[in-house]
């Protein structure tokens, strides 16, 4: 099993790195880009079948080390 | 009083933290390598300090927060004991739960490097009675994610509390209300992103960061 997590910044919290994104692809002349986010993709690999205990287990390690709840929200995937 | 200092893999500023500490007190701390899982016994002052643990991979300071010697830490800031963390140190602080809020990527994107002007906020704390309340200081600043956030109520509360401790006089970073260093509620751990342990002998440049540990020292 493969676990795809996507960290992205909370709404609210300013994305410095975002905004150079954004910045850039305007200088590139893509001026329909109205705002930039950066964020992360983990791919985990998983041992065991059972798909609610894996995403039980991946839900905790998002809230105990992958993610910092403070400026980050988190979705998962399982494939 | 009995120091320790935390090192980490990565950890580069853990020997000024060393002689900074010993210069002070006159006894060398113990140097407590992350995986040990108890502190020396006896030990009363602990030093995260700076440094780019685990290569700052997925946050600064994560990886550091979750390693073996955190919980004896964390139980030892419980006990009311002095615990600093500078710059990675504060990350680490942060990152672990035992200081509010978060350190970001600096606003302008870059590694800065350089002498930065510091108020003291509050120098009613055991970590700055040697200072004089408002005080301008001068303490080197090297840091690419020292850009302070807090929501606005958790940012209202800890002013309010007079946990915001320096401020800095020329925002290098994007901090959240210029904040360079706070307290937790109990006042017993300090998180700065400046270096103050570099700025303890007039061969550094400058000694304005001797009195935080001065302080510390008298407080024992």
């Amino acid at each position: 099993m493969k676990a795809k997590i996507h960290v992205y910044l909370k709404p609210g919290v300013l994305d410095p790195q975002g905004a150079a994104v954004a910045g850039a692809l305007h200088n590139m002349g893509y001026d329909e880009v109205t705002d930039a986010r950066q964020g992360k993709l983990i791919e985990l690999d998983l041992a065991g079948e059972d798909v609610d205990q894996a995403r039980a287990r991946v839900d905790e390690m998002c809230r105990k080390l992958l993610s910092n709840p403070v400026i980050e929200s988190y979705s998962i995937e399982l494939e | 009083m009995k120091s320790a200092v935390i090192v980490f893999p990565g950890s580069n500023c853990d020997r000024d933290a060393h002689d900074a500490i010993e210069k002070v007190t006159g006894h060398a701390p113990a140097m407590v390598w992350h995986q040990q899982s108890e502190l020396p016994e006896g030990t009363e002052f602990v030093m995260i300090p700076g440094g780019f643990s685990y290569g700052d991979y997925l946050r600064c300071g994560a990886m550091a927060s979750r390693s073996a010697i955190m919980p004896a830490i964390v139980a030892h800031a419980a006990t009311g004991a002095p615990v600093l963390g500078v710059c990675n140190g504060f990350q680490i602080l942060t990152e672990s739960g035992l200081l509010p809020g978060a350190l970001m990527r600096n606003a302008g994107l870059k590694f800065v490097c350089e002498k930065a002007k510091l108020k003291v906020e509050n120098a009613n704390t055991r970590f700055t009675s040697r200072y004089e309340g408002g005080a301008e200081l001068v303490v080197p600043i090297a840091h690419h994610d020292g850009n302070y956030f807090a929501d606005e109520t958790t940012l209202d509360r800890i002013e309010g509390e007079g946990q915001v401790v320096f401020r800095y006089g020329n925002n290098p970073n994007g901090s959240a209300r210029d904040i360079a260093g706070i307290t937790n509620e109990q006042g017993n751990v300090l998180g700065l992103m400046p270096h103050p342990e570099r700025a303890v002998d007039e061969k550094h440049g400058g000694t304005d960061g001797l009195k935080l540990f001065e302080s510390l020292l008298g407080s024992a």
